[in-house]
This record gives structure tokens, sequence and C-alpha cells, in this order.
């Protein structure tokens, strides 16, 4: 009995430990005060601003910026990853296919900021000015392996015989590939498509090496410029709230979506 | 053009995956509204020469026509065949409808057209009111029913079926079975059945192909097949059979198990060794009396539902299988009869292995990819190519492949009454075929030695 209460407490104390920094940031986004640590009462104050934009105009594009980058990433990563996924499973020599399993993997463990440092190096070497395009690029490469692992599971779930069924009933091989295999992948791609888009959002590292200096900022990267500049804008305290709810939930229903597919 | 009375025409096909040789030098040809079964082992090549008729492999050589119409290369969505698959392949994300319709709305048939249809398709099965069902709650037999639907509501001019009873109970096995027959009737469309089980075989088709290790062994109604057999392994493969060594003394004349026998075969010439088939239903088993021709001693006996399977050891010291209503319990001795025309005689293959090599020096010759030592022989030098000669009963199997000059797997065994006759692939590639009286299973690896006095050489 003792032992299991200090269990729970130790669970209790170390989950405390881990969520205090993004509590606190929560619990004062509702209050006024320009400096972190004071308490002047309950206000929506900083929700109101943050969202009538005006006085903020480079956080708003900062966000608007980051959520774009995202998507495009996201969006473009999902069919890169799934096409490739399918290319891999379907490779029939064994031994070439653990190697790009491997290869695919690298990214993966690889540190961001030599994933950074690499991408920025390969886009000044072949004289690509870093901007946005970059940027979306960089997250692309690394959004990619992801999507891959994510839909894996559901292709080596699949009956391998349901390609050939559908080729046999008169579908092309691009119909079977559309009207069979994508359905089949599906959950495995939206999975993909949520894991890099959170992926994208919270990037830094990869982040500030591509994005260039022509004034383009992401989330990351302007509030890491705003604390350089001494004190936070106290504008980010809402907004910190508002993207770990957001990423919150997204992992909850990536969460949800596994355990279904489990149950299935 | 003169246009072929055969749907299928496979011609002088081939396939290799890589070294392995799946396919070799098939001729097949299937006549129109024909239930052929394709029947063999696993791993015979049979789904192979199916996949290469549906379209989803290509042939290494060889060509494939479907109703005169030459279509090797032509990929599986264009070719007039549909496939029913071993584990159903239906589309999980569509309903039992939507995977039937699958293939007309391809076509772009018109929308009342592929209700009608799909609801035909659905009755002939036994499925109808099924349409909105979620495939994943339905049954296995359920569900390859409506594998079948999907496939036969495309009206094709052939429906290849891979082993699709397999997954299937035992009970609702027979049921499909006697149900695929009466659609095979009633459509008049071509069937090609693939399966390893010989009684499924033996209920459905109207031709059997007998097939083994990537070859056809035979091809025959399956009366033929079964009263018939070409060679000890079909006889073996298909129902229970007592398969022995023997010597076609004369026409109607075989001697074997020690005694001889009178037979309707003829045509073999005089002293012959010959493989005898007889059927365990077809041995009279009585009290020993003077009309028996073999006597001996009941050794087990198993009450199998309609009949008695009873071993009986003869005084000659063979052991026969024998099928009768009436039991003779193990201890028993009994008198064994067999009738003329219940003696089957085949043709030998082979009656002892025979390689080709290349002396090495006096002592030594090279064949299966070793060097195996040999008496000295006269006249043959060094370097000149041979042929070698080794009895089965002189091959030397052993536990421990390390042991052997070379090793390989046991891959098919045949009991001869009083030895049994084996078939090891070597490493080499070329099977030799061994007499033991041991006991080996399939799959076994073993090491193979040749004592040097057994080796037989003549120059070429």
């Amino acid at each position: 009995m003792m032992n299991r209460i200090l269990a729970k407490g130790y669970l209790w104390f170390l989950l405390a430990l881990l969520y205090s920094p993004i509590l606190i940031i929560m619990i004062f986004s509702f209050t006024e005060a320009k400096v972190l640590g004071n308490w002047t009462g309950f206000s929506l104050k900083l929700y109101s601003s943050l969202f009538s934009g005006g006085m903020h105009h480079s956080l708003v594009s900062a966000i608007v910026n980051t959520f774009l980058i995202a998507f495009i990433a996201a969006s473009v990563s999902t069919m890169l990853g799934s096409i490739a996924a399918i290319g891999i499973f379907n490779m029939r020599n064994p031994y070439s296919k653990s190697i790009i399993n491997f290869t695919n993997n690298i990214p993966i463990m690889n540190p961001d900021i030599i994933t950074g440092v690499s991408l920025f190096l390969l886009f000044v070497s072949f004289g690509i000015s870093q901007g946005f395009t970059t940027v979306v690029l960089a997250h692309i490469a690394f959004c990619t392996p992801y999507v891959v692992l994510s839909v894996m599971p559901r292709l080596k779930k699949m009956n391998p015989n349901i390609y050939e069924a559908a080729l046999d009933l008169g579908a092309t091989p691009f119909q079977a590939l559309r009207k069979v295999i994508f359905p089949e992948i599906l959950p495995g791609m939206i999975s993909g498509f949520i894991l890099a888009f959170t992926l994208s959002i919270d990037d830094f590292a990869v982040t500030i090496f591509t994005i260039g200096n022509q004034g383009l900022e992401t989330l990351s990267t302007f509030i890491y410029a705003d604390a350089r500049k001494g004190g936070l804008t106290p504008e980010l305290r809402p907004l910190s709230t508002i993207i770990f709810v957001t990423v919150l939930v997204l992992l909850i229903i990536i969460n949800k979506r596994a355990e279904k597919q489990k149950k299935e | 053009m003169q246009k072929s009375n055969y749907i299928i025409e496979v011609q002088n096909v081939s396939k290799h995956f890589g070294d392995k040789i799946a396919l070799d030098n098939i001729n097949l040809n299937v006549k129109k509204g024909e239930f052929v079964t394709i029947l063999g082992p696993s791993g015979c090549g049979k789904t192979t020469l199916l996949r290469l008729i549906a379209g989803f492999q290509t042939t290494s050589e060889g060509q494939i026509k479907i109703s005169g119409n030459e279509i090797t290369q032509t990929p599986p969505h264009l070719r007039p065949v549909n496939t029913v698959f071993q584990k159903y392949a239906l589309f999980p994300h569509l309903n039992v409808f939507d995977n039937i319709a699958f293939g007309l709305k391809l076509k772009k048939t018109p929308e009342p057209v592929i209700e009608k249809k799909v609801k035909s398709a659905l009755k002939m099965v036994g499925m109808t009111d099924y349409e909105y069902r979620d495939v994943d709650s339905l049954s296995g037999g359920q569900q390859q029913r409506v594998a079948i639907a999907r496939a036969i509501v495309n009206e094709p001019e052939v429906l290849l079926l891979d082993e699709p009873l397999a997954a299937l109970d035992l009970k609702m096995r027979k049921d499909m079975q006697m149900e695929l027959k009466e659609m095979h009737q009633k459509l008049g469309i071509t069937f090609v059945y693939v399966t390893h089980d010989q009684e499924e075989a033996l209920t459905l088709s109207d031709t059997i192909v007998v097939m083994s290790e990537g070859r056809i062994q035979q091809i025959g109604t399956p009366m033929d097949i079964y009263n018939e057999p070409i060679n000890s392994f079909v006889a073996d493969f298909i129902g229970e059979s007592n398969i022995l060594n023997g010597t076609m003394v004369k026409d109607e004349k075989v001697a074997f198990a020690g005694h001889e026998f009178d037979c309707v075969d003829k045509g073999f010439g005089e002293n012959v060794p010959v493989d005898v088939v007889i059927r365990p239903e077809d041995i009279y088993i009585f009290d020993p009396q003077d009309a028996a021709q073999l006597n001996g001693v009941v050794t087990s006996c198993i009450f199998k539902g309609v009949h008695f399977e009873m071993l009986v050891q003869t005084d000659q010291g063979y052991e026969l299988m024998v099928q009768d209503y009436h039991s003779f319990e193990a201890g028993r001795r009994v008198g064994l009869l067999v009738k003329p025309f219940d003696i089957h005689v085949m043709k030998k293959e082979r009656t002892c292995n025979t390689f080709e090599g290349e002396m090495i020096d006096a002592n030594h010759v090279e064949f299966l990819g070793e060097k195996f030592e040999c008496l000295p022989q006269d006249g043959i030098e060094s370097g000149d190519k041979v042929n070698v000669e080794v009895d089965f009963k002189n091959v030397i199997l052993q536990d421990n492949e390390e042991d052997g000059v070379l090793s390989g797997d046991v891959n098919f065994i045949l009991y001869k009454g009083n030895h049994y006759h084996l078939t090891v692939g070597t490493d080499y590639g070329e099977d030799i075929y061994v007499d033991t009286n041991d006991v080996w299973d399939n799959g076994d690896c073993v090491g193979i030695t040749i004592s040097p006095e057994h080796i037989r050489i003549n120059k070429l």
C-alpha cells in the first residue's frame, strides 16, 4: 500500500516537474503584467491584443509564416513519403530494402543542428538565395522520413493480394493505387501529415540556418530574436499556451488513431 | 487464321526466379468450359503457373494464349480473366456491394445495370441481402463468396481460383466445393483451380493437371489419374496407395512382394524392373485359405468411419495397406488377394543414379560438383568425361551434413513396402535417389557418401 502511494507520488512529482514551465506560462497568460512572475489579477487582455494585431505586426506575420510553411511542408512530405513507402515496401531484394530503410532512419536520428548546417551549406554552394522556399524545402527534407515510418506499418498490414485483385478486375496500375492502395494507407498518411505538421511548427535549429536574412521570421526564430532583445513580449504567453494546447490536441488525435488501429 | 478450340494455351512456358526454376517447359491446353485443376504439393509451381495466366508475373520463356490471342506480355487489367485469391483479397474500405461493383464501375457500366448484376452475382453465391455489410464483419466463408461474386460479375472467359478454400474449415470447404461445381455448370465459363488437396481435385475437376517440381507429371480425368497414375509420384500423391518394386516377368505376368501375379499390362518386355501400384481398397483380405496369394499378419487396424484401414506384414517381409469394411484385429493371420486388373504397372523412371562426371586421377572421379574416391579404372585417363552410375541402395545418408562428401535435403519420400525410396536434392542442384531402411523426414538435411566399390564408371 505504502509502496503504491510512493510510486504514484513519484509519478506525479515527475509530471509536475516536467510540466511546471509550461504551466507557469499558461497561468501567467491570464494576467496583464509585463514581467513574467507578477500576478496583477485575471485578465484576457493578452489574448485579445494577440488577435487584434496592430502593435505586433511582426508576430502575426511570424505566426502566418509558421503555419503556412508547416502546411506546405507537411502536404508535400506526406505525398513524397507515402510514395516512397510504397516503393520501399515493394522492393524485391531484402538486402537493398534494409539499406534503404536504414538510410531513411538516418535523418531522424541525425541531430537537427547537423541537418540545419548541412542544408545551409547545400543552399549556399548551389547559390540558392535563402528565404521562404529554402525553409519549406528544408522542412520537407526532415519531415519525409517520418511520413515513411508512419505509412509503412499500414502497408505491412495490408493483404498483399489486394493490389493484384484491383488489376485483375480491370484497374490500371494508377487506378489500383488510387482506388485501393491509397484508401488502405490513408490512416497512416494522416498520422504522418499531423506528425510532419507539428515537427515543422516547432522546428528551430533547421529553420534558423535556412531562413536567410531577408526579414522572414517564423515563430521560433521570432521568439528567439525577441528573447535576445531582452524580455519576452507578453503576448508570447497566450501564444505559447495556444500552441501547446493545439499540439496536445493533435498528439491525442494521433494516439487515439494508433490505438484504434491496434484494436483492428 | 485458324482459330484453335482451346481457350487457354500454355506453350513451352518456363519461369525462373534467379537461379531457381519455378516452371520448366510447361505445355497445357484448356478447353472452353472445362473445370481444370492444377494439383501439386506446395512449392511445385502451381501458383506460379496461375499467376502467369493472370498476368501478375511474366514468363521467362514461352507464350500463353487466351481464346487464340497471344497475351504473354499483356498486363493483368487487359486480360479476359478474373482471379479468386486464397486470402480473399477483398477491399477492406469498401462494403460488399462496392467490392463486387469494383470491376463494373471501372468499365463505366451504367448504374442500374451494375445494381442488377451485383444483385444476381450475390444471389449466385447465396449472399442476397448482404450488399451493405462491411466486409470485415463477414466470416471466412462469406468473404470467399463475395470474392467469387466479385470475379464472376465481370463475366470473364476464364475464372482462376488460387486455393480458394484452403483457409476454410472442413465442413465449410465441403459445402463450398459442391457450390463451386454447381456454379461452374450454371455459368459455363472455364475454371482453372489450383489446390494441393487431392480429394478436392478429384471431386471437382473435369481434368486434373498433376505438377511436381515445376513440371507437369500427368494430365488426365480424375478417373485416369486415380486408376492409371503415370509414375510413383502421382500414385503416391493421389489417394492412398501401395507402391512396390516389381519385375515384369513377361506380358500379363508381374512379380512383386515375393509372388508372381497375373495382371493385364503388357508391352514392357521380359524381366524388366517396374513400379507396381495397388490401391488399398483393391486388396481382398480374408482368413488364411488356399486362394490367398500372400499371407501375413495384421499389425494395426484403425477404424476410419466407412472402412477399416489395416497394415499387413506379409511373410515375405512387405508391409501393405489394406482397406476393407470388415475388421481384422492386429495379430491375426490373414490371406491377401489382388485381382489382375487392380494391379497397375508403371515403367520405372530410372533404375539407378546416373551422373555425368570427369576422372580426376586414377582413384578419384568428380561428379555432383564434388570429388569422390573410386576404384582404379582400366582404360580411363585423367580428364576423361565419364558416366557414373550408383545403385539406389548404395548411397549412404548421414545425420551430420559435414560427414558426407556433399550435403542435401530430403525432398520426397516414398514407402515401397519394405524400404523407403528417397529423393534428395543435393546442394549441387541435381537430385540423387536413395533406397534405405532408415526413417528420414521430409526436409532433413543429410550428408551423402558413396563407398568407392559402389561407383561404376563408364567412359563416354
